[in-house]
């Protein structure tokens, strides 16, 4: 593969300083919020029209060479790594909201837009958009789009694919193609939902129209502190069982609280072996309602200290523990990885308790962030990069816990994705008839398969990204900029 | 007629050759009624619920389950599904809803048929039987497979202590408003109240007639039997163009506008014209065969290609 006859078309569209060729310019570009991979692109464009986005993914397919769009570069399943002499779009300054509905709820974005910002240019209405990852102060809804991101309230609003209506996007051999219309409702296959969480291998959002919800009239967040993980596990089927459905159930474990505690000073109950947050949200009366019933719930599951956030700043300090917790593991150890798995929530507590055995036998720590209410787990598998082996042996255990999940009836990714990370569990969690269909899938929409090469999928001899492994946290992250979920 | 009682019957029916259309309750006659040279695949013998997982808000059923079998079991559970498939009662099929991409009135507020489904195992036009998608809450991020033969359905919902109740405003006459809630039992008058203040009044509906009339509303009672009924994707603002649509046809819109049902004595072709001129699609429920879809048509380019990966000979048509 040789790029440089495609790099001098580039040239023709991007003026200097957008059309990044030198080595030191390209190194911010190499790596994502999976830090342990790293690979240099051939180029990186910085894009600022739609068109220049379709011109070069047109040039890329003429010259065959492969892209990875960019956003923020937040993924943790390493879904923006480059490919090796390939091409990186970056898509940052593809920023406007080119339309703002507020009657009829809808937003319309180019996939630049960072996912908190479609929530601040509609609050003045009393709207927000609903998914909301970790790293919604810095993700773009491209990335979350193309990832079908989660976030602690998808537990009861649904992911991104709920809540995105319609798409304009170019395909990988450069038609471009609108999906979807402005109504929740749709006629024939649903093609907007086999876009998102594509992974990039489907082509580019260039346009996505994004509904927006009413924020929740009232919040009733309450902070439950348990002397053992399999208790709080436990209250979560209870409060599942009661019939409530919190806009958010989220469970951390002791050494997850310490790290908050660490990082950003939660003011978590001290002793706490876990803590549960359950969130509820809606019409007050109704809000008042469930609160009476999950009181209940929560005195009855053993819980030995019961908070109820008493303002809006309450509220924020206990979720800030909880969404930093990523992150401030950092502080506990120098690396780590951040693994995404799913398991039916009644094999929660048989999950755990199996986790703890492996952590055990590997020597190595390991901490739980996670969505409790829909069993996605968060295993924080600490290590230290700069020992001989501890890398693999981390990644053995990372391993031996997504298997686990298959094992269980679960899934491999909750909302990370599958990206390169874990492209070789596809196979063990989907027959080979199932992954064929998904690789005939990937040809017909992109017959030279230059979008996002090397994700997703196993990876072929030729066509997997060469990663070379870093240690410790990203530069970013050191400086408490970003952080993870 | 081919009436498959097992996967390999399906598999080889498909094999077999020739175009097929799947069938499975026939109460939606515009997509299952077949044209020359067709062959209907009746799915019906490929019923019954497989598991059910009370504690997991989850089951699987065959295809040609009747979703009113699925909805007693689940409601000797306290479940039920919050989608409000339409035509239960006249004897649809998990199989034909999904197919069609239908939901009911609750859809607003818990979200359509397509958020509902976990995993769907199928036949493919190739005769190869495929599963796409997970078995828990929380998804693999996959296609969502619509097109579907035999499918894996699963359910995520809880329900509270439902005591539903409706206001019916009288605005001018020429149309109603139904606003359903549900919720804790206590909360319900004061958030019934608030939406009485909220429209200037409204009368309380509840007990049997409040659920005769969701129960007319999904099954399209209201719909002349002869008339052709299509569902409409909208939003609020677009309702003005549907209303310049035919004088004489029946409208209702439901999920807080998103969706318009029009029954109509005029010809598909003319309700397509109209559909066309002012840029909406149509699906056509009840009505003569070949007019399966109506209006203009989005992401072609990608439904092209998604047809040429699930069904290469064409084998499946679409009525």
């Amino acid at each position: 593969m040789n790029p440089h006859p495609l790099i001098e078309s580039l040239a023709g569209i991007y003026p200097e300083g957008r059309l990044l060729i030198h080595p030191g310019e390209l190194a911010s570009f190499e790596s994502d919020g999976l830090t342990s991979y790293r690979t240099r692109p051939a180029a990186v464009v910085i894009a600022e029209t739609q068109g220049e986005v379709i011109e070069t993914v047109t040039l890329c397919h003429q010259h065959g060479v492969p892209f990875v769009a960019r956003g923020s570069g937040t993924s943790l399943s390493g879904g923006s790594v480059p490919v090796k002499d390939g091409i990186v779009i970056a898509l940052n300054r593809l920023t406007r909201i080119v339309r703002l509905d507020l009657t009829e709820r809808i937003a319309v974005v180019e996939p630049g837009v960072i996912n908190l910002d479609v929530s601040k240019a509609s609050a003045a209405s009393g709207l927000y958009y609903a998914p909301d990852p970790s790293s919604q102060q810095i993700c773009t809804i491209g990335g979350n789009v193309a990832f079908n991101s989660g976030g602690a309230h998808c537990l009861k609003y649904g992911m991104t694919s709920n809540h995105v209506l319609a798409l304009k996007a170019v395909l990988p051999d450069g038609e471009v193609v609108q999906l979807g219309s402005e109504s929740v409702e749709g006629v024939g296959p649903d093609l907007v939902g086999l876009f998102v969480g594509s992974e990039g291998l489907f082509g580019i959002a260039l346009e996505i129209t994004l509904r927006l919800l009413p924020r929740p009239e009232q919040y009733q967040t309450v902070l439950a502190a348990y002397h053992s993980l399999e208790a709080a596990g436990n209250a979560v089927a209870s409060v599942v069982a009661s019939g409530l459905l919190p806009g958010a159930i989220e469970i951390m474990d002791r050494l997850a609280i310490q790290a908050a505690e660490a990082a950003v000073h939660p003011n978590y109950p001290k002793g706490a072996e876990a803590v549960l947050i359950v969130e509820l949200e809606g019409e007050a009366e109704q809000v008042a309602e469930e609160y009476k019933r999950l009181e209940v719930v929560i005195r009855d599951s053993g819980a030995y200290e019961v908070r109820l956030a008493q303002d809006e700043a309450d509220r924020q300090r206990i979720w800030k523990g909880r969404k930093s917790a990523f992150s401030a593991v950092g502080r506990l150890s120098p690396d780590f990885i951040v693994q995404d798995g799913v398991v039916p929530r009644s094999r929660l507590g048989e999950t755990l308790a199996e986790i703890k055995r492996l952590s055990q036998q590997y020597n190595i720590r390991v901490a739980n962030v996670f969505h409790a209410g829909d069993g996605n787990l968060h295993p924080l598998i600490l290590y230290d990069g700069r020992e001989a082996g501890a890398h693999e042996r981390a990644e053995k255990l990372a391993g031996e816990i997504i298997r686990l999940c298959i094992r269980l009836g679960g899934s491999i990714t909750g909302e990370h994705g599958v990206g390169l990370e874990k492209r070789g569990y596809l196979p063990e969690m989907y027959g080979e008839a199932d992954v064929d269909l998904m690789w005939k899938l990937r040809c017909a929409m992109d017959p030279k398969q230059i979008a996002n090469r090397g994700k997703m999928f196993p990876s072929g001899a030729s066509d997997g990204p060469q990663a070379a492994r870093a240690t410790g946290l990203h530069p970013l992250e050191r400086e408490g900029i970003i952080s993870r979920e | 007629m081919l009436r498959p009682t097992t996967i390999e019957d399906l598999q080889a029916a498909v094999r077999e050759g020739g175009r097929l259309l799947p069938r499975g309750g026939g109460t939606k006659p515009a997509l299952s009624t077949p044209t020359e040279g067709v062959t209907p695949l009746d799915l019906s013998g490929l019923s019954g619920v497989l598991e059910y997982n009370p504690g997991e808000f989850t089951f699987t059923a065959l295809a040609g389950t009747r979703v009113a079998e699925v909805q007693a079991l689940l409601d000797s559970h306290g479940q039920y599904l919050p989608f409000d498939p339409p035509l239960a009662d006249r004897g649809a099929t998990l199989g034909g809803t999904v197919a069609a991409g239908v939901s009911g009135p609750g859809r607003y507020r818990y979200g359509g048929v397509r958020d509902f489904i976990l995993g769907v195992r199928m036949v493919d036009g190739n005769g190869d039987v495929v599963y796409g998608g997970g078995k828990v809450v929380v998804q693999l991020h996959c296609a969502a497979l619509q097109e579907t033969m035999q499918a894996l359905y699963r359910v995520y919902t809880a329900r509270l202590d439902v005591d539903a109740l409706d206001l019916a405003p009288e605005t001018d006459g020429s149309a109603t408003l139904w606003v359903r809630l549900g919720g804790l039992p206590d909360a319900l008058p004061a958030r019934a109240e608030r939406i009485r203040a909220m429209l200037g009044g409204g009368d309380n509906v509840t007990g049997e007639r409040e659920a005769w009339l969701w129960r007319e509303a999904r099954d399209f009672a209201w719909a002349q039997p002869d008339w052709i009924l299509v569902k409409v994707p909208v939003t609020p603002k677009r309702i003005a163009s549907v209303e310049t649509l035919h004088a004489t046809s029946l409208r209702r819109y439901s999920a807080a506008g998103n969706v318009a049902w029009i029954a109509s004595p005029e010809s598909p072709q003319s309700l397509d014209g109209h559909l066309s001129s002012v840029g909406l699609s149509g699906l056509m429920l009840f009505g003569p065969p070949g007019h399966a879809r109506l209006g203009i048509r989005t992401g072609q380019a990608v439904e092209r290609r998604v047809k040429e990966v699930f069904d290469p000979q064409n084998r499946f048509s679409e009525t």
